[in-house]
């Protein structure tokens, strides 16, 4: 009994989400792609690599011997986030998201498609990209008592 | 009497002032006491409903806090309207009947308990004089004791109406509970009454020099224990013992005869903080400052005293719950009772002025309760127990009794 | 006099709130006491066996992840133990390291788990497994930045581990392994010290040392029965024979024995783990695997100490990218099958604790 009389007076281990969020790994497997058109050579490692066949492609000749991607689409609903098709793209084109807030109200709305794939405004994860890891802020770590993410503090550009 | 004191001791004040009103207005003597018994009637009902809303909220924000999370805090300010909110969803719920259930019986459970509950309430003393209590019956705590054992039956009709084995098992456990312990809890009560000399709640809190938890430490702790398990409380709670039975003798209930049932728990805990505090913490008594305030903080505290508990303790097992009643406080309540009555015996004979120095007694108490409960606890506290054999089993149920026809119990 | 009573059937539902995933007993009752027991189980089965046999033996891996989906990388090092023995692959040093590492934080979450819904069943509110929730939310949060998950983790690979640790990690788990025997001592202290938990515990669903044995119980259920067995001893993997550690045992082979073997592990996991820590070899963490694996024909069984017991992946190989047989030796669907003769005579509050006791995720029982 004294020990939850003791914990009474700790402080609190919960996130009032969401007004104040964690955050998140800096190689979390999120709820999105990021795909690079310019590195990407439509070679199919991707769809081939994932274990439920999500990716779809569809590629025709392109001059100069190389493939144009006509369309590509993710289904992001049937897809578990495990990242191999990222791990096995040899030209380093795909990139895990880094939001896990991905609901939609329609399950037609939860392919992918390429605008989505290739929209500026999703961040890639660092997730089999290294390089990615200083532009992303650092985790918030319950074992240093973190509970939420401080506001980023204004930096002079 | 001056601003003060008429502060001091409000509700009755304010009651007896309403009833000098009326006598002015010189109305039939008949129709006093009916509006009188009226006004007492709102007073009691505007205090318990906010004060059991203030439980439900205490309860969900204090035992939060315990587990390092802030609990509800959306509803209002620190989550205030929590309450209200729940009160709101469970208006508006269906009421859910099984199909096979007993439907008179099914409507009548949680009406019986709820206003066995409620009527408790009208001999509690809030204040002192002649209309602290709504009405203080000169067999207060008898009255207080029949009456909060007519919730038992609510407990049962609402398992046995609900068609449900689940519910069945839940009201059986409970109705074995609430029967057991009632007998150890009145004989705590018979020490108290004792020193008193008379069952009239408002004389207990008045003769209360020093708290009588002091004077009769065994008898507080048995009737607290006894009172935790009739409000069906942890450690106790296990004829609503979520992780085994769903919700126990509840579970076909939704809506307002939910309600019914979840506020008359937590006005059932509420009577029996403020037993507690009217027999064993000297009710209103405190100095300085007004009547209802100490009141308030003795029943608040006790509630908290319950929560701590609830959050903290794990759930007996029924014939854990059933041997420590008999074996365990009844042979107690009994041997404070011989004692308690020895010494008041010693008193009246021999030292009529005790009162004005009652130390070496609270000492000579402490010391027989604390020799008591080591003795019993080393005397029958056996773990493990409960097993019935398998061999005996096998026999009783040779005949094919398994739940698989085809397979062989073995 | 013989008193009549007639015994009932009690359906404990697969909707249950204390039946951990959707478990199915049919339980006969006279009165309180439990008579017979029928479990029903294969409401969470997904045929992932099956499903195996379509995908390469990499994709395989984030299946192996669904099995006891609460110590997921157990699964996936067992696995991999098994692709890596049927085609012989040598694991870097680093890479053995960092799946020991990974493998005991994964035996202390699953344990803090098991002790804390052993005391929500008991009744205590939500309080002290909130506590040890608070424990296992800083293991999440560690493997959330080794692998960007926190459930299913797809870590492991074959011939070593997917990417190697962040610079913050070590001083991050050094932090924890330095907290954590003192909230291991705080939750010892509230089992071993209270006074009910004892009553409500002790001597319940004792399994004797021989009916264990006969009935291939593994891990916390054997070892309290008093039967020193673990695989890291016995058959080491992964280089555990480095490391310096005890296997607790218990007495009795009661609910109690089988709480106390899981905290006494505990600390020993963090033990390993500050052996495994400091001895953190530089180097590679993956060897060079061909990403279409063909193993050579033939068949191996790998198997590891998991939290619940020992896991094995036997897997046939007949030369193509996809394994011909991929089979489960699952622990705790073979702890399930004890659970009624350990609970006949018992009542039903104490039914429930045994159940608790056994450790059950639903996903391994059913696959």
């Amino acid at each position: 009994m004294a020990l939850t009389l003791k914990h009474l007076f700790r402080r609190l281990v919960t996130t009032q989400y969401p007004e104040r969020k964690l955050a998140t790994s800096r190689r979390i497997r999120g709820q999105q792609f990021v795909w690079r058109s310019d590195l990407c050579t439509a070679c199919a490692t991707c769809a081939k690599a994932c274990p439920h066949g999500i990716i779809r492609l569809r590629t025709s000749k392109g001059g100069d011997n190389r493939y144009v991607m006509d369309s590509m689409e993710f289904d992001i609903g049937r897809c578990m986030f495990c990242g191999l098709c990222v791990e096995a793209c040899p030209y380093n084109a795909l990139f895990m998201g880094r939001s896990y807030e991905e609901a939609k109200y329609s399950r037609k709305l939860l392919w992918a498609d390429r605008e989505t794939l290739m929209d500026p405004a999703i961040e890639p994860s660092a997730y089999w990209h290294p390089e990615l890891e200083e532009r992303i802020p650092k985790q918030t770590l319950l074992v240093y008592g973190q509970t939420h993410q401080e506001p980023p503090k204004k930096t002079h550009d | 009497m001056n601003a003060w004191d008429y502060f001091v001791n409000l509700l009755p004040n304010v009651r007896s002032s309403f009833v000098e009103w009326l006598q002015g207005l010189h109305l039939a003597s008949s129709l006093i006491v009916f509006l009188d018994s009226l006004i007492g009637i709102i007073l009691i009902l505007l205090i318990v409903f906010p004060v059991v809303m203030a439980f439900i909220w205490l309860e969900r924000r204090f035992i939060a806090r315990m587990q390092l999370r802030p609990g509800p805090n959306r509803c209002g300010p620190f989550g205030f309207f929590q309450p209200v909110a729940d009160a709101v969803k469970v208006l508006t719920k269906e009421f859910i009947m099984p199909a096979k259930g007993d439907r008179l019986v099914h409507w009548v459970a949680p009406i019986l308990m709820f206003f066995a509950a409620l009527m408790v309430f009208a001999v509690f003393p809030i204040g002192a004089g002649p209309k602290g209590a709504f009405s203080d019956l000169n067999i207060g705590i008898l009255y207080v004791v029949a009456i909060g054992s007519l919730g038992v039956i609510g407990i049962f009709m609402a398992g046995w109406a609900s068609n449900n084995k689940y519910s069945l098992i839940g009201a059986v456990r409970g109705v074995a509970q609430l029967i057991s312990y009632e007998v150890p809890m009145v004989l705590a009560i018979v020490g108290v009454i004792l020193i008193v000399g008379s069952l009239q709640m408002g004389e207990i809190v008045g003769k209360q020099t020093i708290p009588y938890i002091l004077l009769q430490p065994l008898g507080f702790l048995i009737y607290f224990i006894g009172a935790l398990t009739e409000i069906n409380r942890s450690p106790m709670d296990l004829i609503e013992a979520d992780s085994e039975l769903t919700a126990g003798y509840f579970t076909e209930y939704s809506g307002m005869k939910f309600a019914m049932f979840y506020l008359g728990e937590y006005i059932n805990a509420l009577a029996v903080s403020i037993i507690v505090t009217t027999l064993f913490l000297s009710g209103w008594k405190g100095p300085f400052l007004p009547m209802w305030f100490w009141f308030t903080l003795k029943v608040f505290g006790v509630f908290m005293f319950i929560l701590w508990m609830r959050a903290t303790l794990v759930r007996l097992r029924i014939d854990q719950v059933m041997a420590f009643s008999w074996k365990g406080l009844l042979p107690l309540a009994l041997i404070n009772v011989f004692i308690t009555a020895a010494e008041v015996l010693a008193w009246d004979s021999w030292m009529p002025g005790w009162e004005s120095f009652p130390w070496p007694f609270v000492f000579v108490n402490l010391a027989i309760a604390v020799v008591l409960i080591v003795l019993w606890a080393k005397l029958f506290f056996k773990p493990g127990g409960g097993r019935i054999e398998a061999g005996g089993l096998r026999d009783r149920y040779s005949q094919g009794y398994g739940v698989n026809p085809q397979a062989p119990v073995s | 006099m013989e008193l009549k009573t007639q015994p009932f059937v009690l359906n404990v539902g697969p909707q249950h709130p204390s039946t951990h995933g959707v478990f199915r007993m049919k339980v006969l009752l006279d009165g309180e006491v439990v008579v017979d027991l029928e479990p029903v189980f294969g409401y969470l089965h997904r045929g992932i066996e099956k499903l195996a046999e379509g995908r390469t033996y990499t994709q395989n891996i984030p299946f192996t992840d669904r099995f006891d989906y609460l110590a997921s990388m157990m699964n996936n090092l067992a696995y991999v133990l098994a692709v890596e023995k049927l085609a012989r692959i040598e694991v870097p040093e680093r890479g053995q390291y960092l799946r020991v590492v990974m493998a005991e934080l994964m035996r202390i979450s699953r344990h803090l788990m098991a002790v804390g819904f052993l005391t929500n069943d008991l009744g205590a509110m939500m309080t002290p497994l909130l506590y040890m929730w608070r424990e296992r939310e800083k293991v999440l949060d560690l493997f959330d930045m080794v692998c960007g998950q926190r459930l299913t983790y797809n870590y492991m690979r074959i011939g070593g581990v997917s990417q190697d640790i962040p610079p913050e990690f070590l001083p991050a788990v050094d932090r924890f392994v330095a907290e954590m025997p003192r909230f291991i001592d705080e939750y010892d202290q509230l089992l071993a010290t209270n006074e009910v938990v004892l009553a409500r515990l002790k001597g319940v669903g004792i399994l004797p040392a021989d009916l264990a044995i006969n009935c291939s119980c593994s891990g916390p259920v054997l070892r309290a029965s008093g039967v020193k067995w673990d695989i890291r001893k016995a058959d080491p993997y992964c280089g555990y024979d480095r490391f310096d550690f005890e296997v607790p045992t218990g007495t009795v082979g009661d609910v109690y024995d089988r709480y106390r073997v899981r905290i006494e592990e505990m600390r020993q996991s963090v033990r390993i783990l500050e052996q495994a820590l400091r001895q953190l070899p530089p180097g590679e963490v993956c060897a060079k695997v061909p990403s279409l694996l063909r193993p050579p024909k033939g068949e191996a069984y790998a198997r590891i100490e998991a939290s619940t017991g020992e896991l094995g992946f036997y897997l046939v190989s007949d030369g193509s990218i996809a394994p011909y047989r991929f089979r489960v030796r699952s622990p705790e669907l073979l702890n399930l099958t004890v659970l009624r003769e350990i609970s006949r005579g018992w009542k039903i509050a104490d039914l429930i604790v045994i159940f608790g006791s056994i450790d059950v995720a639903m996903g391994e029982v059913d696959r």
